[in-house]
């Protein structure tokens, strides 16, 4: 197990870039303690694998070096790196037995076999793999291979870290679920390195300890689930995280504070600059159905069964709201109020109020 | 239009892929066939598009028996989870090559594909390939081929399960508004109960070859008909517990509480309990509530919302809650059940009666 820290990686896939569109990953600086519970999260195309093929050693970076345990690998090939990598895709041997395959990681580095056997029973055992230790691997269904892929990912117990590449996209929401929770459960009990690649905002803020959020070769916020919850620093964090995400509203600067489509918003804190496209972030969980307040009509509602999702139409902006109580009428006229201490501003799509005490 | 499968069963070699299937579906309402990977969705649209051939039954478009006819004369559309294009066209004429096939004149194919074009917000791309395309695009291209032509029905296998979450959400909540009012039968296909439960409409719940249940989809995720109906539909997975009524009490481990509603006209006896995570909370409600306490095994805080596992007598238990919630791995923690929010099953696994809140 290692610390791993990343210097100013910039990566291109061209041989000469000259200008930033060039660049695939731009400037990540990092450091992940040892033993912690990461999770790289953004869109297709964001350079989250870009960055896993660096830390794995599939990819040497254009610039920057990677360091485990302050010793520089940024050249060394992956087989000398000693990290595990589980795929979207399981990645098994059909012809062997489940347990020859969880052995297999060991006996390829000479583990002695009274350990072995010990290490695949209890991995087996936290992924309920144990009364199928005999079987085939083939004849299994896909949801315990890939059971198996991640078994033969966290059965060595001397890796530097463990890195997922969205495991969970082939598997059914009950299982996904499962598993989810059995990783999470793994890491609280074994306490290795592991660092989860997703799109999946679910899988990451339920995973991670720290998320590291990226946009177009960019880091643009790190944080702990609930700070990237509740602080968005950037605009495309509030959307991106939350389902729905954060209503990002136009508003206008007057003399004495913002104007949401002429009504005037309380906001968390003083703004921090007096410049720039001005829009308000606030979470559909903070917008509350009240008697009076901004008016608004409802367009839609959704009752996802423990809440009501209403959207709603405050000029030509819609706004979610999230919701206890049952769906209003479809055209109905409501009023909404914005919780002032989660009512955050931003500027030019960086937040530009000052943090209250919520 | 409506569509109807009348005694549907299909057999391959000796194995029943759909036990005998009855289901009637209405136009301009999404019908939702919502199930496990390999509990029958796929066969069912197969049966319906004209795919397939049922070993057993009918299929009717309209009262009209359809059951030998193909796909192209059922006129019905279909769209798959992976995105299908042709890679040498331009999404212009992607989406134009079903009508190109029917010899409709240029100014017509060119109206109708600008508009769908329009709908699905592909306009300043239709001179593109779709290789030059995101994920999202290319499967919006799909989308716009299956509705330019008027089909009676349109079939969506899992469309945006290959999609990036944020596009699966945003296409998620389009596909109603760009599917409705155009007269046709909409089926689609997802094994993601919240998926259902956003896109509302009708659900068919599919398990193990056959319809478990159909109807209104909250109505269905309200009183699910059994317990495999309630398994199906819930995420978090409903937590379970074999309970015993005596009289108008009911006792779980140590834990009792009084039967009130129906609840009370049960027979005594052992039934099963189903509670959502979301009717065992970390912080006490108003009563009627039974308070658990338990060793809090894994955590999951996401900032909108915080989940905690408990063992609850070996059953692994799961409480969900909005807003954050300060809980410690390994610390014990109070939970508290909601009773009049359980659903009773019965040894058959069969709805036997419902908490008097079971919203």
């Amino acid at each position: 197990m290692a610390e791993i820290v990343l210097e100013r990686l910039s990566h291109s896939y061209f041989p000469n870039p000259s200008s930033t569109r060039d660049y695939a990953l731009r400037n990540i600086e990092l450091k992940w303690s040892d033993g912690g519970a990461y999770a790289l999260l953004g869109p297709s195309g964001c350079g989250k694998s870009t960055l896993l093929n660096i830390i794995s050693g599939l990819l040497n970076p254009t610039e920057g070096r990677v360091l485990f345990d302050k010793k520089d690998v940024t050249h060394l090939p992956p087989d000398k790196r000693n990290i595990a990598q589980v795929f979207q895709f399981p990645v098994i041997y059909d012809t062997m037995t489940v347990y020859d395959n969880l052995a297999f990681p060991l006996r390829n580095r000479g583990v002695d076999s009274q350990f072995i056997d010990q290490r695949v029973r209890a991995i087996a055992s936290m992924l309920e793999l144990d009364s199928r230790l005999s079987l085939r691997a083939a004849n299994l269904a896909p949801d315990d291979k890939q059971k198996i892929s991640m078994g033969r990912g966290l059965v060595r117990d001397d890796v530097n870290v463990i890195m997922f590449d969205e495991p969970l996209t082939v598997i059914d929401p009950e299982l996904k679920w499962k598993l989810r929770s059995k990783l999470k459960e793994l890491h609280q009990n074994i306490s290795l390195t592991m660092i989860y690649v997703t799109h999946d905002q679910t899988e990451a803020l339920t995973f991670a300890d720290e998320v590291i959020v990226m946009q177009d070769g960019e880091i643009v916020q790190v944080g702990t689930p609930i700070e990237l919850f509740e602080r968005p620093l950037h605009t495309f964090v509030g959307h991106f995280i939350g389902s729905p995400g954060m209503n990002i509203l136009p508003v206008e600067m007057t003399g004495n504070g913002v104007c949401f489509h002429g009504h005037p918003v309380a906001l968390e804190g003083t703004a921090t600059t007096k410049t720039g496209k001005f829009e308000i972030g606030i979470r559909p969980e903070f917008v509350k159905v009240c008697s009076s307040g901004i008016p608004a009509k409802v367009h839609k509602t959704a009752d996802i069964g423990r809440h009501t999702v209403i959207e709603a139409q405050v000029g030509v902006s819609s706004v979610n709201v999230i919701s206890s109580g049952p769906p209003p009428a479809l055209g109905a006229h409501i009023h909404l109020e914005f919780i002032p201490e989660h009512t955050r501003l931003y500027a030019d799509g960086w937040i530009a109020s000052e943090g209250g005490s919520g | 239009m409506t569509l109807e499968l009348e005694g549907i069963t299909k057999k391959i070699g000796a194995q029943t892929h759909i036990h005998e299937t009855n289901l009637k579906l209405e136009r301009d309402a999404f019908n939702i066939l919502l199930g496990a990977t390999n509990a029958g969705k796929s066969t069912l649209i197969r049966l319906m598009a004209g795919l397939d051939r049922p070993t057993k039954g009918e299929v009717f478009f309209d009262g009209e028996r359809v059951t030998e006819l193909s796909p192209q004369k059922r006129n019905i559309a279909l769209v798959h989870q992976f995105f299908i294009n042709y890679p040498h066209l331009t999404v212009y004429e992607n989406i134009a090559s079903p009508l190109r096939v029917r010899k409709m004149s240029r100014t017509e194919i060119d109206q109708r594909v600008r508009d769908s074009a329009d709908l699905l917000q592909l306009g300043p791309m239709l001179d593109r390939r779709p290789q030059e395309l995101s994920g999202g695009q290319q499967q919006r291209t799909a989308l716009a081929r299956a509705i330019v032509k008027e089909s009676r029905a349109i079939f969506l296998d899992e469309p945006l399960a290959n999609l990036d979450y944020k596009l699966r959400e945003e296409l998620r909540e389009q596909l109603p508004e760009i599917l409705s009012q155009r007269g046709t039968v909409v089926v689609y296909a997802t094994s993601d109960p919240t998926e259902a439960l956003l896109i509302g409409g009708n659900t068919a719940l599919v398990h193990e070859g056959s319809v478990a249940q159909f109807g209104r989809t909250a109505d269905i995720y309200r009183s699910p008909a059994n317990l495999s109906s309630a398994r199906v539909f819930s995420d978090p997975p409903i937590n379970l517990a074999k309970i015993h009524k005596t009289g108008s009490k009911i006792v779980l481990d140590q834990h009792d509480w009084q039967a009130s509603g129906d609840v009370l006209a049960l027979a005594d006896g052992q039934y099963t309990i189903g509670i959502r995570p979301h009717h065992v909370v970390p912080t006490a409600p108003s009563p009627p509530f039974v308070r658990i306490r338990d060793r809090v095994d894994i955590t999951e805080l996401s900032g909108t919302s915080s989940v905690a596992h408990f063992s609850m007598g070996k059953r692994n238990w799961v409480s969900l809650a909005a807003g954050t919630h300060p809980y410690r791995v390994g610390d014990m923690h109070d939970f508290y059940l909601l009773p009049e929010k359980c659903l009773y099953f019965d040894s058959a696994g069969i709805l036997a009666a419902v908490g008097t809140d079971h919203g």
